[in-house]
């Protein structure tokens, strides 16, 4: 095991690497920069991510990974003063080349947020918000949409009297599954998960864990987790971010039981975090 | 780590508890409170009793004086005031007698209450509410009918003494049947008839305008224009012996009053004058609040009488609200989208944040400003414009180019967009930006975003800020006396009539109304009263359409916010 060493082009030789396990690449990040302002918030990133896997990304508060996520879908366009470098590909698109359609390219790669956040709406309306921007206005598909997508988060059976009752009044748990089969109504192709439980108990938790764990067989999920039992649980892959570079990507065995850093082994035996 | 048990004592506060804990600060925030409450509930109070006394039927009395005259009437109020040369200090009764023309145009009168020999309140006495003059008091004495005998006028009475009571209250009846009657062919055919004349001469001054009065086109059309005009004249002579048949039979039906102390008046008077009777002496406890609240109710149903010194005000309680809606649909959309581009779209910079601070300016602009701004730019400038091109042919005679109720609308709509824009902003920045990117995540574009979860989620705010303005336009006033108030309008700005909205009509106005009859009455004393009510009225309106805002706001709150964190 070897310690980091100061000044790092930590992104692998081999330009872009394939993920891990043998999947086919999804998303690729290559060589992606990003500064707020004057602080340079990601450095040098570079990793892919495999079809119908979860990829976990850990890493002590502030290091990034959650900045590395919704630089994916360009989520981070909202916020000003922010530049950024070299590049991201969906399925070999790029997706920060100048006049890219990032709406379309949204649709492609659906979010969930680490604080559940339903729309002040009904259930249905929340769950077909996606279709309906599309201007998707046949009712059979929305109901079609409604039904999948529900089963599809493990929530049809609770709520399929009140469907049309306000998505506020279900519980937290229950809020963010909703919240995940709005993500999944519009079929993309990647499911971003911006830690999703860490607002919830751990019931709650469990079932999301359950669930991420069924959806990979339809999405590629990427997980932001504090939690490294769950990116234990759930990943197939998992990174390891630390202040700003991406320190080492594998296996999530590998990850844990031979980690390659000495950060890495700092971090998941908990001396740090 | 030191043992607690060793540690000194804290020093004890050397003002004591109650200094530390800042009581003389609370104490003064309470008081302060309480003066505040105070004088809402004072002003509310003055307003709503003062308003309600104006229709309590007070009882006639009957004073006999030491000289031996007779005073009667309502009793208004006692004063101890200071007259003569000497000034010394006397008490007196300040008595609201009627009677107005009898008795050389003034219906009040001061009397000295140590020249009072003895009071007393006779059941037999009625007031009389009248069309004109203000009220009467005193009894019966004949009812008549005139009919006209070779040629003389000559009266014949129906009824007197017990029975006369009895054959008034039938004529009035009748009289207002004739009245009803006489109304409708007034508003109705007759309205229709001569605004076809008017129509007419516009044309044929269009004509003279337009054709030269040696072309052969000139004769013809002038021909096809007299001969309708002349067709419209003969309708309308027709309708107007109608009117004037009704009127006729209105003189011939006449009613002798006695003063209240005996002596008869001096000639009958018609008895369509009359337009109720109360034996308010006889009346009950019950009888009082049940006549109290009819007087409330004709005054808030009926138009205004004798330069708005009597009746009601109806047309002022239309004016008003219809003023505050249309006010609102424009004010509302103006200043969302506003808000939403200098919130959502533009570029945050000192250009942006000198449209707010210009904003914000804006509602410290006195009201009259506004005013005549809206003289200039709505009335003259695009109502002038308006004229020209729409209605050329009714000109010099404006149409638009005059004050009118969609000109004060757009006046006020002006005045209060600052509290629109100032309110929406503030709803805007409260929408959580976890909801706005949800959206975004979910492929909404900005525009999506806004629109299907900002606007909503902002709405309950966005109300705030219209409830705010509705309240302070409905009860602004100086820019309307500039844009089209007026102090009594024939016609109200939405009827019947096609095309029902008549946005270039002057309309009538609560608040225009206060002023007219506080400070503009021929009769003071007589119409003090009034202003109390109309107030009243006023704030029961404002505080009307607050709360149906109100309402609307909390169902959308409730609707949006329960159980986010459940």
């Amino acid at each position: 095991m070897t310690a980091l060493p100061d000044s790092l082009p930590s992104a692998p030789e081999v330009s872009p690497p394939r993920p891990p396990g043998g999947a086919a690449t999804v998303l690729e990040v290559d060589h992606f920069n990003l500064w707020y302002g004057p602080t340079h918030a990601l450095k040098d990133v570079s990793m892919t991510i495999g079809e119908r896997q979860v990829t976990a990304l850990i890493g002590p508060s502030g290091c990034g990974k959650s900045t590395l996520l919704r630089s994916l879908n360009r989520l981070n366009d909202l916020i000003d003063n922010l530049r950024t470098g070299g590049d991201v590909r969906l399925r070999g698109d790029s997706v920060y080349r100048r006049g890219v359609d990032v709406i379309s390219l949204r649709k492609r790669m659906s979010m969930v947020f680490q604080k559940q956040n339903p729309f002040p709406k009904s259930i249905y309306e929340n769950v077909v918000f996606g279709l309906r921007v599309d201007g998707e206005k046949r009712k059979a598909v929305l109901d079609e949409a409604v039904e999948r997508s529900l089963r599809g988060s493990a929530l049809w059976d609770e709520v399929k009297d009140r469907i049309h009752k306000s998505a506020l009044e279900l519980s937290g748990g229950q809020q963010q599954r909703l919240c995940i089969a709005r993500a999944i109504a519009t079929r993309p192709e990647v499911l971003l998960m911006d830690e999703p439980c860490s607002a919830l108990d751990p019931i709650a938790t469990s079932r999301i864990e359950d669930l991420i764990v069924d959806l990979k067989r339809e999405f590629t999920v990427v997980i932001v987790t504090h939690n490294m039992q769950q990116a234990a649980r759930v990943a197939d892959v998992t990174a390891f971010m630390y202040l700003g570079r991406l320190v080492e990507v594998g296996e999530t065995t590998q990850i844990f039981e031979r980690p390659r850093f000495s950060e890495t082994e700092a971090y998941i035996t908990g001396r740090y975090g | 780590m030191a043992d607690a048990s060793k540690l000194p004592p804290l020093p004890p506060s050397p003002y004591g508890r109650f200094f530390r804990d800042g009581h003389p600060w609370i104490w003064t925030t309470r008081a302060v409170t309480a003066v505040l409450l105070l004088m809402v509930v004072g002003i509310v109070g003055i307003v709503v009793f003062n308003g309600l006394r104006t229709f309590w039927p007070r009882r006639l009395v009957r004073y006999e004086m030491k000289d031996g005259s007779v005073v009667v009437g309502e009793e208004i109020r006692r004063e101890v005031r200071r007259v003569g040369l000497d000034s010394r200090e006397q008490e007196e009764v300040f008595v609201r007698v009627g009677n107005r023309e009898k008795y050389g145009g003034n219906d009040f009168r001061w009397i000295v209450a140590a020249d009072v020999k003895s009071t007393s309140v006779p059941e037999d006495l009625l007031s009389f509410e009248r069309m004109e003059h203000g009220p009467a008091y005193g009894r019966v004495r004949q009812v008549l009918e005139a009919d006209v005998v070779d040629g003389r006028r000559v009266q014949k009475v129906v009824a007197e003494g017990k029975g006369a009571l009895a054959a008034l209250e039938r004529g009035i009846v009748e009289a207002a049947e004739r009245r009803a009657s006489r109304l409708e062919l007034q508003e109705g055919e007759i309205d229709t008839v001569s605004r076809a004349v008017d129509d007419v001469n516009d044309r044929r001054r269009w004509l003279a305008r337009t054709v030269e009065p040696d072309d052969p086109a000139f004769a013809v059309r002038k021909a096809e224009l007299d001969r309708e005009e002349a067709t419209l004249q003969e309708r309308q002579q027709g309708l107007l012996q109608k009117v004037g048949a009704v009127l006729k039979e209105d003189r011939r039906h006449l009613v002798l009053l006695e003063d209240g102390a005996g002596d008869p008046w001096p000639r009958p008077v018609a008895i369509s004058q009359v337009l109720r009777i109360d034996a308010v002496n006889e009346l009950s406890f019950v009888g009082r609040v049940g006549l109290c609240v009819a007087r409330f109710w004709r005054f808030l149903s009926q138009p205004p009488r004798e330069a708005n010194m009597d009746g009601g005000i109806w047309p002022a309680i239309y004016g008003t609200i219809l003023m505050t809606l249309i006010m609102t649909i424009f004010v509302v959309p103006f200043g969302v989208l506003a808000a939403l581009y200098l919130r959502e779209y533009a570029k945050q910079g000192w250009a942006i944040s000198a449209v707010r601070v210009a904003v914000n300016n804006l509602a410290g602009v006195p009201s009259i400003v506004f005013g005549v701004f809206g003289l200039g730019f709505f009335c003259y400038l695009v109502g002038g414009w308006v004229d020209r091109t729409f209605f050329e042919q009714r000109l010099p005679t404006p149409t638009f180019g005059g004050g009118g109720i969609l000109w004060a609308s757009l006046t006020l709509a002006l005045l209060t967009v600052p509290v629109v824009i100032v309110s929406t902003e503030e709803a805007l920045a409260a929408v959580p930006r976890s909801l706005r990117e949800a959206a975004i995540a979910c492929g909404a574009s900005k525009w999506q975003t806004i629109r299907r979860v900002v606007l909503p989620y902002a709405s309950p705010g966005i109300l705030t800020g219209t409830i705010l303005a509705m309240a302070r336009g409905a009860g602004e006033v100086a820019p309307l006396m500039l844009t089209g108030v007026i102090k009594l309008a024939e016609d109200l700005p939405l009827d019947g009539e096609a095309p029902f909205l008549h946005p270039e009509r002057k309309f009538m106005h609560l608040g225009f109304h206060i002023y007219d009859t506080g400070f503009q009455s021929p009769n003071v004393d007589a119409s003090t009263p009034l202003v109390y009510s109309t107030t009243l009225v006023l704030l029961g309106l404002v505080l009307l359409l607050n709360l149906g805002a109100i309402t609307l706001r909390n169902r959308l709150r409730k609707k949006f916010r329960t159980g986010v964190f459940g």
